[in-house]
């Protein structure tokens, strides 16, 4: 596991409009300059972002990986919850699912509970 | 000068990047807030604003991770994410370089702070300046504590951090208000994004306006990820600035879950005694 070499490729990503514009002309020399294994290259270059949310990928740093590749946020979250599905639990970081109601429901509970004050 | 203003606030960047999507009540009210805050603020006439912040990997990583730096520039640019995600408009706010390095100096005393003289703000410190400071007129010193990258500094070395700044603060001639900017209980950019503990964001607060450092101090990592996620790592933020404020106690200006924002939106300052606030300037 490289999950290191892949956040800090994202980390560069992210923050570097120059590493953004040599990753779009050449994508491939830019994923060889960091130590990935296939299975990293391959939830990168897709971009997988279950796969990657799976392999740990601090969100921080996910979630503009994925505003990158024009991922809206609903379908990133969504993205996520099917990559968990798919690859089973988080393998590191602190960014593992601990399980939720989700928004509607929750903006729901509340506002009745508003109505009831 | 002593410290003119503290206080604290959330800065999720679903507050701007998704507002449309929350209670429209709610999210008026919670901009209401906002511009109260920045009111209240500036109404100290203030010479720069100090904003402890918890970044998230616009300018450190983890093959250098500082767990307490001060930037030292006379500008900054922000934000750093896509604008259309953040819904900010990037640009350029200003700093005061000689001022940051004073205050580093003194912080230098007791803490072993990290200075950088490039620093780019994310999305920490540009949504509360999207609301306190919308002209962007105000000079900023940007102060971070790591809260993403474990291993993370203990929770007394944050308080230690927020007492070193006030000792700065209180060294120069400036005016100075400061503001810790972070969330409480939350589980961001994760598939349980908006889900909230406000019970235990409304303990936290308690112990947080009633400045008691024992109680703030007496968290462990491990009971801040069960109970508020890797979120709630931020609390260090919150824990400088109630350091900061030298015993004095805070208010709660406004605390509403808002799933859709995924934290508890908050805001808070403390009661400075009022001859400090109205001292003027040199």
């Amino acid at each position: 596991m490289s999950l290191y070499q892949v956040q800090k490729l994202i980390y560069q990503l992210n923050r570097d409009p120059r590493t953004r514009q040599r990753y779009a002309d050449e994508r491939d020399a830019v994923l060889g300059d960091y130590d990935l294994t296939q299975e990293e290259i391959g939830a990168l270059a897709k971009p997988d972002i279950g796969l990657l949310y799976v392999l740990g990928v601090n969100g921080q740093l996910l979630m503009h990986f994925a505003a990158l590749h024009r991922i809206e946020w609903t379908d990133y979250l969504e993205r996520m919850r099917q990559g968990l599905k798919e690859y089973g639990p988080v393998r590191e970081g602190v960014y593992a699912a601990t399980g939720y109601e989700g928004v509607e429901a929750h903006d729901a509970r509340l506002k009745a509970e508003r109505e009831t004050r | 000068m002593p410290l003119v203003y503290c206080g604290a606030c959330s800065h999720a960047p679903g507050i701007t990047g998704r507002a449309e999507r929350a209670d429209t009540q709610t999210r008026q009210a919670l901009e209401t807030a906002f511009r109260r805050m920045g009111d209240e603020m500036r109404a100290t006439r203030p010479d720069a604003l100090v904003v402890i912040a918890a970044e998230h990997f616009a300018n450190f990583f983890m093959n250098n991770m500082p767990a307490f730096a001060i930037g030292m520039a006379d500008s900054y640019e922000g934000p750093i994410e896509d604008e259309a995600f953040l819904r900010i408009r990037r640009t350029t706010v200003p700093g005061n370089k000689a001022l940051s390095r004073r205050l580093i100096e003194t912080v230098m005393q007791t803490v072993d702070v990290a200075y950088a003289e490039e620093w780019k703000f994310d999305h920490g410190i540009s949504v509360p300046l999207h609301f306190l400071t919308p002209d962007y007129d105000l000079p900023i010193v940007p102060a971070n504590i790591n809260c993403q990258g474990p291993p993370l500094a203990p929770l007394a070395r944050a308080w230690a951090f927020g007492e070193a700044l006030r000792r700065a603060v209180d060294a120069v001639p400036e005016r100075i208000a400061l503001i810790g900017t972070g969330g409480l209980s939350h589980w961001p950019a994760t598939p349980d994004s908006g889900k909230i503990n406000h019970e235990w964001d409304r303990e936290f607060l308690r112990r947080w306006s009633a400045n008691d450092r024992e109680a703030l101090l007496s968290y462990t990592d491990a009971e801040i990820y069960r109970e508020a996620g890797q979120g709630g790592f931020e609390i260090r933020t919150f824990i400088a600035a109630a350091a900061a404020a030298g015993g004095a106690t805070g208010r709660i200006d406004f605390c509403e879950p808002v799933p859709i924002f995924a934290v508890s939106c908050t805001l808070g300052s403390f009661e400075l005694p009022p001859a400090q606030q109205n001292t003027p300037s040199s």
